[in-house]
């Protein structure tokens, strides 16, 4: 049986930069099976959870001075709420890693202890048939597990109840960035070859000195959908993701505009509003696919609020272009 | 989590309190909180506070509990692809999370 450590190493660290980074997110994984924590024996319980590398360092990481057994399921390398969510972390795949590391021959009791956010996929109540062991909820967090083994298997509301706070938010922020960069690239592109239109029908000087304007407007949309407003959520007005990223993408263009390039504003009003307006229609956009990062948005809510954010983002993306290419010929 | 609240009225949750034999799951795997034990009975005490993840719905012995049954993490890209499906006819590959 393999035991591992409850210190992470510096390749441990490495690999949660990269994970997080979205670097090889999405095949960060460990081996399903069952590990040993500390010097595990036949009475010591027995943790569940996914085989995402993050989810398992979580867990590792907070049991020094404890002796436990992990046991490991195959979620495709996905974390554990994601993984239920799709039901591959499952009561029959809970079932069957507890039967094929023959766990019933290594401990004495029967006890699963399952990460609460796993009861998406996991029917506790069906465990003892599926494989002769109970399954009970832990708390959400695996920083709780201590104590919660520490008071005799209870959870109190606290560790039950999911949170979102600053810190939270902000590991997200790297992943929405970095999974970006080629829609931002093509966006880029179209962006510099709209510019150049004008009245000598295509200038490549225009395409240059226009089109970096609409770079920084991008790259300020981005700064405002992907980093601000997840940063900001609780005290942005507005409870629908799209105008939250509207609001901050429309003021963040208009406020860094009159910063970075007085003179457009002054000069030009009509490509300003050009600008703002692209701005906060692809911030928009952003905010709304953050709701996917959220553990608070229900998928109905999140589809109602799509249909009118959809429609400012096309109406917004459309008329900033019309705008954008009208400026250069007033 | 009162911190932080989704559009009221937008969730799918039903439950049904004939059925409901009183043995809390759902209470314990809520992760916002929003069932409580009353008259040994489950009761929705706060049904906008619902994110639709559906651990109550799985974790009901007596299949009390109705959730929207639409997986998904609920990302704007995934939801559009599925849109574009119902047009197009192709199934969708599902996003990265």
């Amino acid at each position: 049986m393999p035991l591992v450590s409850t210190t992470l190493t510096w390749r441990d660290h490495l690999g949660t930069i990269g994970a997080r980074s979205g670097y090889y997110r999405s095949n960060y994984k460990v081996i399903p099976g069952l590990y040993g924590i500390g010097r595990p024996g036949l009475d010591s319980p027995v943790l569940v959870t996914a085989n995402y590398k993050l989810s398992f360092d979580a867990l590792r990481q907070v049991l020094p001075g404890i002796d436990a057994w992990i046991l490991v399921v195959d979620t495709r390398g996905i974390n554990v709420w994601c993984a239920a969510g799709k039901k591959t972390f499952s009561t029959d795949e809970v079932a069957y890693q507890v039967k094929s590391t023959r766990l019933a021959e290594i401990v004495r009791h029967r006890e699963l202890i399952l990460p609460q956010l796993a009861a998406v996929g996991v029917a506790a109540g069906r465990l003892r048939k599926a494989c002769g062991f109970n399954g009970i909820f832990g708390p959400i967090q695996a920083k709780d597990i201590p104590t919660y083994l520490h008071r005799n298997r209870q959870a109190d509301e606290a560790m039950r109840t999911v949170t979102f706070n600053t810190g939270e938010r902000a590991v997200l922020i790297p992943v929405e960035i970095c999974l970006l960069w080629k829609p931002f690239l093509a966006a880029t592109a179209v962006l510099f070859l709209l510019s150049g239109i004008g009245p000598e029908v295509y200038s490549l000087s225009a395409a240059g000195t226009r089109g970096i304007q609409a770079l920084i407007a991008s790259l300020l949309a981005v700064l405002a959908g992907a980093v601000l407003t997840p940063l900001l959520l609780p005290w942005i007005p507005s409870r629908q993701f799209w105008l939250k990223g509207a609001l901050v993408g429309g003021l963040t263009a208009m406020t860094a505009m009159a910063a970075l390039l007085p003179t457009t504003w002054t000069a030009d009003l009509p490509a300003a509003i050009a600008l703002v307006l692209w701005a906060a229609s692809v911030a928009s956009y952003l905010a709304m696919n953050f709701t996917g990062s959220t553990p608070y948005t229900s998928l109905s809510g999140v589809g109602l609020e799509m249909r009118r954010g959809l429609a400012f983002q096309l109406g917004g993306t459309t008329l900033a272009l019309g705008l954008w290419i009208w400026s250069a010929f007033a | 989590m009162k911190d932080f609240r989704y559009i009221d009225g937008a969730a799918i949750l039903r439950l049904d309190r004939e059925a409901c034999i009183g043995c809390g799951n759902c209470v314990t795997v809520c992760p916002h909180r929003i069932f409580r034990l009353e008259d040994n009975k489950a009761a929705v005490i706060d049904p906008d506070g619902c994110m639709e993840c559906g651990a109550c719905a799985t974790n009901c012995p007596v299949a009390a509990i109705y959730v929207n049954p639409d997986d998904g993490c609920g990302c704007a890209a995934l939801i559009i692809n599925r849109w574009l499906s119902r047009i197009t006819g192709k199934t969708v590959s599902g996003c990265n999370c």
